[in-house]
């Protein structure tokens, strides 16, 4: 019995103990009249699992690493500048979050790929809260996984691309969440390369230089709710698979070579819901295959959809076609690809039986648009009269444009 | 001169036609601007409006008003006025008062709008500099074409044909070469072709003012090249006056000529 | 002289309308300008005004050669043969800018009154009948003080009064010594107005001389009757 009641002890006591030495974990305050007025030095003199509170000031560092799991904090914002001589922050541990920090002044290279804040080979980082300006580029993930970038705002003033880098960018790394982030004015806002099962979501990105969004070779990877708006070209997904794109908004990516949306061989995706507003082209289309377009808005677009080279086996359902200036342009043959039970606003037919779809076959080609394929030149006699004539009798009675592309259950009525 | 010119505007302004085509001006700003509520979108509708209806009415009207005002042109000439003047003052009142329906007709219904604070404003001015253009040249040829031929109905049938030849055919002409030829470089072609037209000169420099000209893509970044530029803009406007005093000259040409 | 004609050739496409025609037409004297139907009086009035231009020949008006010039039209005063006007224009507008137009001074009010178009003198042109634009007309053209008058067809559309005071109106010309040149149908009323009959035939004078003269050549009594078998005159003028 007593001893019983010892062995208890004992057993409280280590517990206690244990519990101790957890919660021992310090707490670092950094602030420039303390002790520790140096991150670099803190963050060497800090054991795992430690948290360091930065406090509100300006820390002239670069080249911070972060090489055992930390809590960063920072309060009210303290302004890390890392005056443009390197990396600012490099995390190669695993468990590191980083939370409030206003990081600026990332040296600009021209061989090294130097970042606000890089993170090597590490698992489930939480960066969230960030503020990073005057960059190269802003959050680097390599080959890094089960992490989340978090509520962070990227701020570049990018001006050509071969010196500006990206605001996002994911590089072999798996199962990241990104969300709620701001980007603008870098190179490319987000930039996935082999990068699998990545969700992106409720993200704006606009005027970046190049792409809000880019994909490449990047496999099985969600993106929705986000938008994207007045980048140099929209957003490319390229040489992937199984992405899904919804509820997205692709708007005012207006110019001689942009677009909502560029797919370059993707296949088996999903793209769903999203809204195309105001873009020279609202998805251009190459060599993409068993694709499913369907809710998505088209508004207002040069071209809602541009077909290049062969396309098999897409789906075009229940879209709404508003206002474009040409619906579709197609430089190849038809492929089985459908269309149908779509709303296009420049459908002229009838429904006698009221069953809500037109009773005559809507052709979303224009002759002109397929003339302008053939021969680009020929755009400029983009609105003249003659080019409504002859498309009005195209559309009358079509002899060029091909018999098949037609959707034969138009909507009468805007989808809602 | 001025004292013809003076008379056939007053004659003109006070003419019901003048009045149509002003209130339809002013029905169709009026229209735009508060159906649409966007500048720039009115100002391209109106694009598509001017090259089309202005070279028609501008030929129509000059071929009408030429034939209808023939024996007054007979009571003046045997005035003593000298026989250009007496057609010049007459081109000037038609070309003038049918620019006055347009101007003021679109005018106001932007100024009320408040296009002067708005930044179309450049655009707009263009668009009226462009309809003021193609109205002197349309109702120079249709002059031309009028005392050219005594009878009526086939100096209405060439304007008619001149305005279907440089609105459409001119177009369709175009086309084909371009997809004739196809495999040489055509920017070179394109761009003297367009702006040997007036209509489509017209038309390309309203164009490349608007957001629309992305649409044009390759092609319209050599176009905005060319005409974007301050050099560019003069030769073009250089072209439309070319156009408008050939007419003019055609016109003085045959007047000497001509007997009655 | 005021007016001098040589060898004067007019052609409109191939037809040859006037085949050198030469004329004199003396001061003070009211000249008759007669002939069929396309014999070309009207071309030679026109070729006079300066609105036909000759192929060949020389018009001398008021000893001044009027190729090339237009000046000259201001000693004339025409009266068109249609006359169509504006159609927007008020009477008293249209006055007002063919004096404006002439540059000179005019009194039409005396010959509104004359022919009573008072009440017009605000109606639009295009409300009046073919009558009273042809008073109107007339006063257009009488209103001007001019050495020479040429008029063409005037009595169309005239009511028998309105007929009356242009007859007198001409002579009231006459004696203030102006030139008057008339071309009409209307024989009765030539041969009241005409001093010298200018018959054009094919494109030449035919027969130029007083109605006396012209009697006695082709042996009628009747002036209508004469001009009718002008043609048979074995001889020219």
């Amino acid at each position: 019995m007593k001893i019983k009641k010892e062995h208890i002890k004992f057993i409280l006591g280590c517990i206690l103990l244990m519990g101790f030495q957890i919660g021992m974990a310090n707490t670092w305050t950094v602030c420039a009249t303390c002790e520790n007025n140096s991150i670099k030095e803190t963050i060497a003199r800090a054991t795992d699992h430690d948290t360091i509170r930065i406090e509100k000031g300006t820390y002239k560092e670069f080249e911070i690493l972060v090489d055992k799991p930390l809590v960063i904090k920072g309060i009210g914002y303290p302004i890390v500048d890392g005056e443009k001589k390197g990396e600012i922050f490099k995390i190669t541990s695993d468990n590191v979050t980083l939370d409030g920090l206003f990081v600026i002044n990332v040296g600009v290279s021209y061989t090294k790929d130097n970042a606000a804040i890089r993170v090597v080979q590490s698992k489930n980082f939480l960066i969230q809260n960030m503020v990073l300006e005057q960059l190269f580029f802003g959050i680097y993930l390599e080959k890094s996984s089960h992490g989340k970038v978090y509520h962070n705002r990227i701020i570049g003033q990018a001006v050509d691309e071969y010196n500006s880098g990206n605001g996002i960018q994911l590089w072999y790394s798996t199962d990241v969440e990104v969300s709620k982030n701001h980007v603008q004015g870098t190179r490319d806002g987000i930039y996935l390369e082999f990068s699998d099962r990545i969700t992106i979501t409720d993200n704006t990105s606009v005027d970046n230089l190049r792409y809000g969004l880019h994909f490449m070779f990047s496999n099985n990877d969600v993106y929705s709710n986000n938008t994207f708006e007045n980048n140099g070209a929209g957003v490319a997904v390229m040489f992937s698979k199984f992405i899904t794109m919804k509820d997205n908004t692709f708007q005012k990516n207006w110019g001689t070579a942009a677009y909502g949306m560029l797919l370059k061989e993707i296949n088996d995706a999903e793209i769903s819901g999203n809204t195309f507003e105001e873009n020279t082209i609202g998805i251009n289309i190459e060599g993409s295959n068993r694709i499913q377009y369907h809710n998505n808005d088209f508004i207002n677009n040069g071209w809602a959809i541009r077909v290049i080279g062969a396309c098999y086996t897409n789906s075009f359902t229940g879209n709404n076609f508003l206002y474009n200036s040409f619906d579709i342009s197609y430089n190849s043959k038809l492929n089985d690809n459908v269309f149908e039970g779509n709303f296009w606003s420049s459908y002229t037919g009838y429904d006698l039986d009221k069953d809500g779809v037109g009773d005559v076959p809507y052709r979303p080609v224009k002759l002109f648009s397929y003339i302008v394929n053939r021969t680009p030149e020929t755009i400029v006699l983009l609105r003249s009269l003659f080019m409504d004539i002859i498309d009005f009798s195209e559309r009358v009675s079509p002899v060029f444009t091909p018999d098949e592309l037609k959707d034969i259950r138009p909507l009468m009525k805007i989808r809602p | 001169m001025l004292k013809i010119l003076k008379y056939s505007f007053y004659d003109l302004i006070r003419s019901r036609w003048s009045y149509v085509y002003f209130l339809f001006y002013l029905a169709l700003g009026f229209v735009l601007l508060f159906l649409n509520n966007d500048v720039s979108k009115a100002v391209i509708t109106l694009m598509n409006v001017i090259i089309v209806l202005i070279p028609l009415i501008g030929t129509i009207f000059g071929v009408m008003y030429y034939y209808n005002s023939r024996e007054f042109t007979e009571l003046l000439l045997a005035q003593p006025i000298n026989r250009r003047s007496i057609f010049m003052g007459q081109y000037f009142g038609v070309a003038g008062s049918l620019t006055m329906s347009l101007v003021l007709g679109l005018g106001i219904p932007f100024v009320l709008y408040g296009l002067l604070r708005s930044n179309a404003i450049f655009d707009f001015s263009l668009l009226l500099v462009t309809g003021a253009f193609l109205t002197f040249i349309f109702v120079g040829l249709s002059f031309v074409i009028a005392i050219s031929n005594e009878n009526k109905i086939k100096g209405f049938g060439y304007a008619v044909l001149l305005w279907l030849f440089l609105a459409v055919v001119y177009d369709g002409l175009f086309l084909m070469s371009l997809i004739v030829f196809e495999e040489y470089p055509l920017d070179t072609f394109s761009l003297v072709a367009t702006a040997l037209n007036p209509i489509d000169l017209s038309r390309i420099l309203i164009l490349l003012k608007l957001d629309i000209s992305a649409l044009l893509g390759y092609t319209g970044a050599i176009f905005k090249k060319f005409f974007g530029t301050d050099l560019g803009f003069l030769v073009s406007m250089a072209i439309l006056l070319l156009w408008t005093v050939l007419p003019i000259l055609g016109l003085g040409h045959k007047a000497k000529r001509k007997d009655f | 002289m005021t007016i001098e004609i040589e060898d004067l050739h007019k052609k409109f496409g191939k037809n040859q309308v006037l085949k050198g025609v030469d004329l004199t037409i003396d001061e003070g004297h009211i000249y008759a300008i007669l002939g069929p139907n396309g014999s070309g009086k009207t071309t030679l009035i026109k070729s006079i005004l300066g609105m036909v231009i000759p192929n060949k020949g020389q018009i001398m008006v008021l000893e001044k050669p009027i190729k090339k010039d237009w000046k000259y039209r201001k000693q004339i005063n025409y009266l068109p043969q249609i006359a169509n006007f504006p159609p927007n224009i008020k009477v008293k507008e249209l006055i007002h800018m063919i004096k404006d137009l002439r540059n000179s001074v005019a009194d039409e009010t005396e010959l509104i009154t004359l022919f009573g178009l008072e009440p017009f003198l605000n109606k639009k042109l295009s409300t009046l009948s073919g009558g009273t634009k042809q008073k109107v007309n007339i006063v257009l053209t009488f209103m001007f003080d001019s050495p020479l008058i040429i008029l063409d067809e005037p009595t169309t559309g005239l009511d028998p009064k309105a007929l009356i005071r242009l007859k007198e109106l001409i002579q009231k010309e006459k004696t203030q010594g102006k030139t008057i040149l008339i071309t009409s149908h209307i024989m009765q009323f030539v041969e009241e107005v005409a001093d010298e009959i200018v018959y054009l035939l094919e494109g030449e004078i035919y027969f130029k001389g007083n109605i006396e003269k012209l009697l006695k050549q082709t042996e009628q009594t009747n002036f209508e009757h004469a001009i009718a078998t002008i043609t048979n005159i074995g001889s020219h003028a």
